[in-house]
C-alpha cells in the first residue's frame, strides 16, 4: 500500500470526507447512536474511562483556591499579542484535573496557596486574591526567582515553581498554547529532511 | 463454589502458542500460513492498532495532557499495562529493584516500542572474551531468517559494512532532523560513530505487501499505526494469522500450566478467563511459550508434575537463572544555537533516525563487551510536562536583549521563552550488554499468589562492576559528544553515588535469558531449535532462549528465532517427530 492509500485508510481524502459529512446528517445520525455504546472509546481500557469519569465528578479545590490559581496562572502568562492568558486556556480547569489525577500535587498546591494567603495577609492584611495587583507582584516578586530567594521565602519558592510548570504544562498543551508555539507536526505528510534554508541559516550544507 | 469446574475442550490442535507478541506472534503466523491448525492464548485485550491507536490525537484530548498517570508512557501510548498491574504482583529478594514491565494486549509490548530494529552479530553469538556461554547457533545460523523477517515485516536503514552490526534488507532511512546534524558534528569531535538508524516501520511501500500503509510520519509510533506502517505483532502478525483462517485466538485467558501425559510429553494448557474466571483445558499437539522471557519461565516453573518435579523442561534447574536487561542511561541539555528557530514539521518517524552503534575496541577498556547510544530532541508535539523546569534554563544564556536573565520568573518575558526554547532539547541514552550471570534469576516465591491463584514470580537481581563501569562510560561519552555540539546539560550529572544513572534493572524492558538455549542439557532448557531437552513438542519462542543479548535489542532477534523455531517444527512434523 502507497502512502496515498495510507491517508484513505485513515480517512484523509476528499471522497471519505463525503462520507463523514453523510454521517453527520440528522437521520443518519439517530442510526448510529442506536448501535453505539457511549461508554466504549475505541483504545482505552474500562478502568482508564472509568477513572476520569470519576476523577470530572469530583471536586479539589474551593472557590476561592480556584480563583487564586487563575490570578497567579494569568501573572505567570498573560495575555500578549500572540495568544491569550493561561485562564484563557483554561488553565485553572487543567489545574482541578491534575491534582486528582496525581494526588502528590494536592498537598504542596493547598499548602503553597495558604502560604501565599498568609503571607499577602502579614503584608496587606488582605488575601492574595483580593490584593491589589501591585500587591500581588510584590509579593510574586520575592518567590519567582528561585537563585535569589531571602530566608523564609524558601517554601513560597518552591510553591511557585510548582506553579510555574503546572500553568506552562496547561497553557502549551491547549489548542491555543500548540498554536502560540507554532508546532507544525501531528498531520501526515512527508518528511523530506531539514528546509535548504534552515541548513543554510545554520551552515549544514555540506553535511547534507 | 459448587458450580467450579474446568471446562475442557475436546478439540485438540497442531499447536497452542501462550503469548501474542513478537515471539508468539511469528510462530503463529508461520504456523498458520502452513496450514497447521493454531490455537493462540492472549493474557490481555484484544487490541487492533487500525482502531484502537490514539495516533494523532492532541494533547487537549486527553484530560491529563498525555501525562503518565496509567500508562508509564503517557496516556496515548499504545499499552495496556506497565510496571504494576493490579492482582498480579511480582516480588524482590534481597534487596533487588528489578522492574517488570508487562503489557496485556493482542500484541503485547510490540504495539509501544520503539521499533528499533538491530541484528546482533557474530561476537554476540560467538564472544571471544570468553566472559559468558557461547549460543549453541552462530550468527550464520540466523542470518536467513534475519532476511526473512527483513522482507517480511521491513526495516530501513543503510547498509554500513561493520562486522558486529550485520546490516539487513533495507528501506531508505529518513533523512536527519536538525539537531541530529549537531549530534554528528559533535559525535564526530568525540570519535563516536553516528549512522543513519534502523527501525521497522515503513518508509517505502513493502515490496509485497498489500495489506499495510506506508509511513506518513507522524512520529508516533509509541501509540501504534492505524495504517500498520511500524512493526506490531498485532498487526503484522496475528491479524493476518487470523485472516487464514487456521489461527483461533482467545483474549483474557491467563495460562496457569502446561499439562503433561505421564511420559512427561505436553498435552495441552489450562487457563483461566481474566473476564469470568472460568476455568478451562484446552489440547493441543505441540505446545509454543512465547509469553516473555520472565512469564514464560514462571509458566514452566508452575508446570509441575510427576514426571517434572522442577517445572517443565527443568531438570537442569536452569530456569529462571542468567536474566538479564540491558544496562541503560542518559543525559540531557539543549542547543543554545537552536533558540527561536524556525518552524517547521519534523515530526519524522518513531523509531530512530540516527545512533550510534558500538565504536570501540574493549582491549583498552576497563569494562567488556559495549553499548549503542540512541538520541532525542526536536520540535515534538507539546504535552504534560512542557515547560518544566524553565528555571533551570532561562538564567543559563542571554535574553533578547543579549543580558543573561534572572532564572525563573513570569509574564510577558517568561512566555516568551517558552517559544524561544522551543525545539532545542537534545538527550541521549545508552543501551549496553549486561552480562549473562547464573546468580542473576526469577524463582517462584514459595508464599505468593496472584489474584487467580498462580504463585508468582519473585526477583534477584544485582549489578556488578562491570555494568557500572559501563555506565560510567556512557557518561563520559555523552557528556563529550553534549560539549562537541555546543549543547548545554540540565540533567544532573549522576557520579558514583547512583552508578553513574545505571537504571535498576528490567527498566530498559529488554530481560532475556531465563529458559536458555544450549547443547549440554544439564546446563540449558532447551536446544539450539528452541526445544525444550526435557520434553519434544514443547518450545519457547520469546526472548527467554537468549543465552545472552548483545547491546541490540531483542525484538528482531526473537523474530527470527521464532520463524526459525516454527519453521524447525513444520519440518518436524513432515518427519512425524513431533506432534
Amino acid at each position: 500500500m502507497n502512502r496515498r492509500d495510507s491517508l484513505k485508510a485513515l480517512g484523509l481524502t476528499a471522497i471519505s470526507s463525503a462520507v463523514l459529512l453523510d454521517a453527520c446528517k440528522p437521520g443518519a445520525e439517530k442510526e448510529q447512536a442506536s448501535g453505539m455504546d457511549s461508554t466504549k472509546q475505541p483504545g482505552r481500557q474500562d478502568f482508564e474511562i472509568e477513572r476520569d469519569k470519576r476523577l470530572q465528578e469530583t471536586k479539589f479545590f474551593n472557590e476561592h483556591e480556584i480563583t487564586t490559581i487563575g490570578i497567579l496562572a494569568d501573572i505567570i502568562i498573560p495575555k500578549d499579542d500572540k495568544s491569550g492568558s493561561a485562564t484563557d486556556a483554561k488553565v485553572p480547569e487543567f489545574i482541578e484535573f491534575i491534582v486528582k489525577d496525581i494526588p502528590t500535587y494536592q498537598t504542596p498546591m493547598r499548602g503553597g496557596l495558604r502560604w501565599l494567603d498568609l503571607q499577602s495577609l502579614q503584608r496587606f492584611d488582605k488575601t492574595f486574591a483580593d490584593a491589589s495587583p501591585e500587591q500581588r507582584i510584590n509579593i510574586v516578586d520575592d518567590i519567582a526567582y528561585p537563585n535569589k530567594i531571602k530566608p523564609g521565602m524558601l517554601q513560597g519558592a518552591g510553591f511557585f515553581n510548582l506553579m510555574r510548570d503546572l500553568t506552562a504544562s496547561g497553557f502549551f498543551t491547549s489548542e491555543m498554547g500548540v498554536k502560540d508555539l507554532g508546532y507544525a507536526g501531528n498531520k501526515p505528510n512527508r518528511w523530506e529532511g531539514v528546509p535548504a534554508d534552515v541548513l543554510k541559516q545554520y551552515g549544514l550544507e555540506d553535511m547534507v | 463454589m459448587k458450580d467450579f469446574q474446568i471446562k475442557k475442550s475436546d478439540t485438540e490442535y497442531d499447536a497452542i502458542v501462550i503469548g501474542s507478541g513478537a515471539g508468539g506472534g511469528m510462530a503463529a503466523y508461520v504456523l498458520a500460513h502452513a496450514g497447521q491448525k493454531v490455537l493462540m492464548l492472549e493474557a490481555g485485550d484484544h487490541f487492533d492498532p487500525r482502531t484502537d491507536a490514539q495516533q494523532l490525537k492532541w494533547p487537549w484530548e486527553s484530560p491529563r495532557r498525555g501525562a503518565s498517570t496509567t500508562r508509564p508512557f503517557g496516556d496515548f501510548d499504545a499499552s495496556y499495562g506497565g510496571w504494576v498491574l493490579d492482582g498480579e504482583p511480582y516480588t524482590q529478594k534481597d534487596g533487588s529493584e528489578f522492574a517488570w514491565f508487562r503489557s496485556r494486549m493482542l500484541g503485547g509490548r510490540t504495539n509501544h516500542w520503539g521499533r528499533i530494529s538491530l541484528r546482533m552479530g557474530p561476537e554476540d553469538f560467538q564472544p571471544k572474551d570468553g566472559l559468558t556461554d557461547s549460543w549453541p547457533i552462530t550468527y550464520d545460523d540466523l542470518k536467513p531468517f534475519y532476511d526473512k523477517v527483513d522482507r517480511l515485516i521491513g526495516v530501513y536503514g543503510t547498509v554500513e559494512g561493520i562486522e558486529n552490526e550485520p546490516d539487513g534488507i533495507f528501506l531508505p532511512p529518513p533523512k536527519p532532523r536538525l539537531h541530529e546534524y549537531f549530534i554528528r558534528k559533535g559525535a564526530k569531535k568525540a570519535g563516536v560513530t553516528v549512522i543513519p538508524g534502523r527501525g521497522s516501520v515503513l518508509t517505502e511501500a513493502l515490496p509485497g505487501n498489500k495489506d499495510r500503509g506506508s509511513c506518513f510520519f507522524c512520529g508516533q509510533c509509541g501509540r501504534s499505526c492505524k495504517v500498520y506502517a511500524d512493526f506490531s505483532s498485532s498487526s503484522c502478525l496475528v491479524i493476518p494469522a487470523i485472516k487464514t483462517g487456521n489461527l483461533t485466538l482467545i483474549t483474557n485467558a491467563m495460562v496457569r500450566e502446561v499439562l503433561t501425559d505421564k511420559s512427561g510429553l505436553a498435552t495441552g494448557v489450562s487457563y483461566v478467563n481474566t473476564r469470568d474466571l472460568q476455568e478451562h483445558q484446552v489440547r493441543g499437539k505441540v505446545v509454543i511459550l512465547g509469553a516473555s522471557a520472565c512469564e514464560s519461565a514462571r509458566l514452566l516453573m508452575n508446570s509441575k508434575s510427576t514426571a517434572h518435579p522442577d517445572g517443565i523442561a527443568n531438570s537442569s534447574g536452569v530456569i529462571g537463572k542468567y536474566l538479564h536487561d540491558s544496562t541503560g542511561a542518559s543525559l540531557s541539555g539543549f542547543l543554545p544555537q537552536l533558540m527561536d528557530r524556525k518552524r517547521y514539521n519534523e515530526d519524522g518517524v518513531g523509531s530512530v533516525h540516527i545512533y550510534s552503534p558500538w565504536w570501540l575496541n574493549n582491549k583498552n577498556l576497563d569494562f567488556p563487551r559495549g553499548y549503542h547510544i540512541e538520541y532525542g530532541g526536536g520540535m515534538h508535539m507539546p504535552a504534560y510536562g512542557f515547560g518544566g523546569g524553565m528555571q533551570g534554563m532561562n538564567g543559563l544564556v542571554p535574553g533578547r536583549d543579549g543580558k543573561i536573565k534572572e532564572a525563573g520568573g513570569y509574564g510577558a518575558s517568561l512566555k516568551d521563552d517558552y517559544r524561544r526554547f522551543y525545539g532545542t532539547g537534545v538527550g541521549m541514552a545508552g543501551r549496553g550488554t549486561a552480562i549473562a550471570r547464573e546468580s542473576n534469576y526469577c524463582e517462584i516465591d514459595p508464599k505468593t499468589v496472584d489474584k487467580y491463584g498462580i504463585p508468582v514470580l519473585r526477583f534477584h537481581y544485582k549489578w556488578a562492576p562491570e555494568e557500572v563501569k559501563q555506565a560510567k562510560h556512557m557518561q563520559d561519552t555523552f557528556k563529550e559528544v553534549m560539549h562537541g555540539m555546543g549543547a548545554i546539560i540540565t540533567s544532573p550529572l549522576p557520579g558514583a553515588d547512583t552508578n553513574y544513572g545505571l537504571e535498576a534493572p528490567g527498566k530498559i524492558i529488554h530481560e532475556v535469558g531465563t529458559v536458555r538455549m544450549g547443547n549440554d542439557p544439564k546446563k540449558s532448557a532447551l536446544n539450539k531449535y528452541c526445544q525444550a531437552h526435557d520434553c519434544k513438542n514443547l518450545f519457547v519462542v520469546d526472548a527467554a532462549p537468549f543465552v545472552q543479548q548483545g547491546d541490540k535489542n531483542a525484538t528482531w532477534t526473537i523474530l527470527a528465532l521464532s520463524m526459525r523455531t516454527a519453521e524447525f517444527i513444520l519440518a518436524q512434523k513432515k518427519k512425524l517427530n513431533v506432534g
